[in-house]
This record gives structure tokens, C-alpha cells and sequence, in this order.
């Protein structure tokens, strides 16, 4: 039983991967921990040692941004975009892709489910 | 792909001179341009640029924030006015 950062770890899972459930931490993050704790990355969550929680626990607290000061981070860089009045910032304002991505079709990762739009009635009768 | 950090950001060697003489006597002026993919360097901070956008030129106030951008993100070239047809519904 591993709680890091807030997040519980899941038992059955190799270190390297189980590191990953943190926000912040990827597997290249996961691996430089593992190596700077001296954790072999094979060993699973819940073999680990208090001792060794500890250890992880303290590298992430003094070298990494996780959980909340991650997410809070990537709040901020968007919102700086948008005060500046940059392209991309007024993207993210209207919900649309930021990257130069086609939005006529697809792009339905940003712009949520599909909301149809009635279509435009037929012209009748035209003298 | 990203630029060569051999050959540094790209900025409009024009541009970059002209911004140097209002630097040097002082000087606050709207420095007209067409050169949107120039770097905003630290020295454009606290200039307005009018930007072309192909129709007319956007005056840009240069912040601090803004180093590192390119002037053409802070003049966009489409105007979206909504879709056609929405307004009628709206109406309705």
C-alpha cells in the first residue's frame, strides 16, 4: 500500500509504471526517480519498502511539480496566452484547436460533442 | 520542426534597426510592418507595431509576456462573423 503525492498507487503494478498514476510523472520521470532512489523499476508497488516510499516521496517533493501544482502550472501557460492576445490564446478561448489542426470536420477532442445545427430550409416556390 | 539555435531567433533586421534609433533618442512611434513571423525580442517591449494582416494593420502594444512570440500570433487574418443562417434562427 503506496499513497504518494495523494494518489494511491496501484499494488500489482511494476514501480515504473505505477509512478505514472501521479500527474506530473511520465515514464522517462518514473525511471529518473526510480534510478535516483536506487528502486530496481521491475520491483512492484506493493513490495516497496516504507523506507523507500519515503525515499520517492521526498525526490518528488523537492525535484518535481505534481498533481495540483502541475495542473495549476498548465493553467497558467494557457492563461497567459490568452491575456496576451496571441493566436493560440484566443483558440483556447473558443474551444477550437490551437496547433493549426483542420476544423471544418474532426477536432471533436476540443470542440465536445456534436451540436447540430438545424439545416436551412429549402427555398420554396421562387418566382 | 523547431529553428536551428545555431542561427538564433529569426527578427527582422529592418525592423530590429529601426527599433533601435527610437530606443536610443527615446522615442515612442508606431513602427508600421509587414514582417509578421518576427521575433518580438526584449528590446520591442513598451513599442506598438501596426501589423499588416493582409487587409489593414492591428496596432500591437508589445508586453513583456509577449517576448518570444511572433508579431503575426497578435494580428489575426480571419474574422469569424458566425455561421450563415444563425442570425435569421436567432430571429425567429
Amino acid at each position: 500500500m503506496a499513497r504518494i503525492a495523494g494518489v494511491d498507487l496501484p499494488k500489482g503494478k511494476r514501480s515504473e509504471i505505477g509512478l505514472t498514476y501521479i500527474y506530473g510523472i511520465g515514464r522517462t520521470t518514473a525511471l529518473a526517480i526510480l534510478e535516483k532512489a536506487g528502486i530496481d523499476k521491475n520491483k512492484k508497488i506493493g513490495a516497496l519498502t516504507d523506507d523507500e516510499v519515503n525515499k520517492i516521496r521526498t525526490i518528488l517533493q523537492t525535484d518535481y511539480k505534481t498533481e495540483g501544482a502541475a495542473r495549476a502550472e498548465v493553467q497558467m501557460n494557457i492563461k497567459r496566452l490568452m491575456d496576451i492576445g496571441s493566436y493560440r490564446g484566443l483558440r483556447h478561448r473558443k474551444g477550437l484547436p490551437t496547433r493549426g489542426q483542420r476544423s471544418r470536420t474532426n477536432s471533436r477532442t476540443r470542440k465536445g460533442k456534436r451540436k447540430t445545427v438545424a439545416g436551412k430550409k429549402k427555398a420554396v416556390a421562387k418566382k | 520542426m523547431s529553428r536551428s539555435l545555431k542561427k538564433g531567433p529569426f527578427v527582422d533586421s529592418k525592423l530590429a534597426k529601426k527599433v533601435e534609433v527610437l530606443n536610443k533618442a527615446n522615442k515612442k512611434q508606431v513602427i508600421k510592418t509587414w514582417s509578421r513571423s518576427c521575433t518580438i525580442i526584449p528590446e520591442f517591449v513598451g513599442h506598438t507595431f501596426a501589423v499588416h494582416n493582409g487587409n489593414k494593420f492591428i496596432p500591437v502594444y508589445i508586453q513583456e509576456a509577449m517576448v518570444g512570440h511572433k508579431l503575426g500570433e497578435f494580428a489575426p487574418t480571419r474574422i469569424f462573423r458566425g455561421h450563415p443562417g444563425v442570425k435569421s434562427e436567432a430571429a425567429a
